[in-house]
């Protein structure tokens, strides 16, 4: 049995407060991607036009039928070979950090999409029809009626969605990006001693995530009073 | 077109004598074996998991919340560094390198370059996380049924196993199998972490494959329509067992 040596974590504190910097750069652009074209995409599934509703249908359907790390992929290896078909140049177009956050924004958009629409969904029928009668357009009567109570519903499960896709991060080691974990991996590769790094970033998500987790559940059930 | 010449899958690869096609097609064979080993840790783990945690005894509600709030809340990528990684350092030096050393040669896999080693922290790893998903599932499936039936049972005479062998059980399999069906697309679509510590299975292959080709969109649209089919027809075949077990009356019965 090894004996663990917490010194190892605490050398490498910078680096891998410059990898959690990274994660959560990452987190922050592809939630606020992923919830603004996810509402885009929610409300073309809930046209009535077949134009919109049945392509972005299909669009999160196949998105949702492919593991995380292959759109990773799809775009690590594709956005230089298109970008270079336009510019006639080759290699690193747009580099692997800003090809994962393509890959991040467009799988969380089918993601909170599906949510976003259930949200819609739960707003009865009678509120859009009522803001129409009052002379509303269909992006006022969205805006000012229906997403508003429909954001307040699904509150605690985009949440829940959050810290899933804070912990789908991660996934970024595919590309050899250095996130909180990638920079760990770095780390231990130098100095041969992966145990402790790894239990480190462990623990580490552990306290976020589960931290977090309580925030929902406690915000769920105080929503819950307020319906009855 | 030449960026969209499929011609190339039946070249011979540089390894294990296989075409790139064949390499492809392992990939496929181990995304399935991973993931459907996985799911029978999942699934069995999950649901006894989950029944523990609707219990009104304390010993056994207590360790299963714990279980499922320390697998939930770390992600997947890490969990299978720390079982691949991690895992044999802490044990005893001996059996950690028996699992390093000896084990990876008790058998050979077929198809694979990877070892036996690699395969169980894969499977081990992915069906102990997605226990904990099974088993939020099937608690809230045991806690959609109206309480009456606990009850109920009680009051007929019937001890608790009893009440959860033919009052709860039976009508809460039936409630969660569109949400188990998503479980194992899940397992499904997260075998592919696995490539982390070196199962070479579908996305794993393809990304192989387009370093030796540079076949990039050939490959990947391949693997990826390879994902999306199967996805279909898990789906399909799950719709058809929802409705043959389906209790009339009870649970929405088809129709969307």
């Amino acid at each position: 049995m090894l004996e663990l040596d917490w010194n190892i974590v605490i050398k490498n504190l910078p680096l891998l407060w410059k990898g959690m910097v990274l994660s959560l750069k990452l987190f922050a652009i592809a939630l606020v991607g992923g919830i603004f074209f996810g509402t885009l995409l929610a409300m073309a599934r809930l046209s009535s036009w077949w134009i919109l509703r049945k392509p972005s249908q299909w669009l999160v359907d196949a998105i949702r039928a492919i593991p995380f790390i292959m759109a990773i992929f799809w775009f690590y290896f594709l956005t230089p070979k298109i970008v270079g078909a336009f510019t006639g140049e080759q290699g690193e177009a747009i580099g692997p950090f800003w090809s994962a956050v393509i890959a991040f924004i467009l799988v969380e958009s089918a993601y909170f999409s599906e949510i976003i629409r259930a949200g819609i969904q739960s707003i009865p029928r009678g509120q859009p029809w009522a803001a129409y009668a009052l002379g509303m357009n269909y992006w006022q009567a969205m805006g000012n009626v229906v997403l508003p109570q429909a954001f307040r519903n699904m509150l605690p499960i985009m949440l829940t969605q959050a810290i899933i896709l804070f912990q789908d991060t991660s996934l970024v080691y595919v590309v050899g990006l250095k996130d909180f974990l990638g920079a760990a991996s770095t780390a231990g590769q130098i100095s041969g001693r992966v145990v402790e790094l790894y239990l480190f970033v462990a623990l580490v998500y552990l306290v976020i995530c589960f931290s977090l987790s309580r925030v929902v559940k406690r915000l769920q059930e105080r929503m819950d009073v307020g319906r009855t | 077109m030449d960026w969209l010449n499929f011609a190339f899958f039946l070249e011979k690869a540089p390894s294990g004598g296989m075409t790139y096609l064949g390499w492809l097609a392992s990939g496929v064979l181990w995304t399935l074996i991973v993931s459907i080993c996985a799911w029978v840790i999942a699934f069995s783990l999950g649901a006894v998991l989950g029944v523990m945690r609707t219990t009104p005894i304390k010993w056994l509600s207590v360790p299963a919340t714990i279980y499922v709030d320390i697998f939930r809340n770390i992600p997947l990528l890490v969990q299978m560094f720390l079982w691949y990684f991690v895992m044999p350092e802490l044990i005893p030096t001996a059996m950690g390198d028996w699992l390093k050393q000896t084990y990876p040669y008790l058998l050979t896999l077929p198809f694979a370059q990877f070892s036996l080693w690699e395969f169980t922290a894969a499977v081990i790893c992915l069906g102990l996380y997605t226990a904990s998903r099974v088993a939020e599932q099937v608690r809230s499936g045991i806690q959609s049924l109206p309480r009456g039936q606990t009850n109920a049972g009680l009051a007929m005479g019937f001890t608790l196993p009893q009440v959860y062998r033919h009052v709860l059980l039976p009508m809460a399999f039936r409630l969660i199998i569109p949400p188990m069906t998503s479980e194992f697309l899940t397992i499904f679509k997260n075998s592919s972490t696995a490539l982390v510590i070196g199962v070479l299975e579908l996305t794993a292959q393809a990304r192989q494959i387009n370093e030796y080709t540079f076949q990039t969109f050939p490959t990947f649209i391949v693997a990826t329509a390879v994902y999306i089919v199967i996805t279909m027809t898990v789906i399909f075949c799950m719709r058809l067992l929802e409705k043959r077990v389906a209790v009339p009356g009870y649970v929405s019965q088809g129709g969307h």
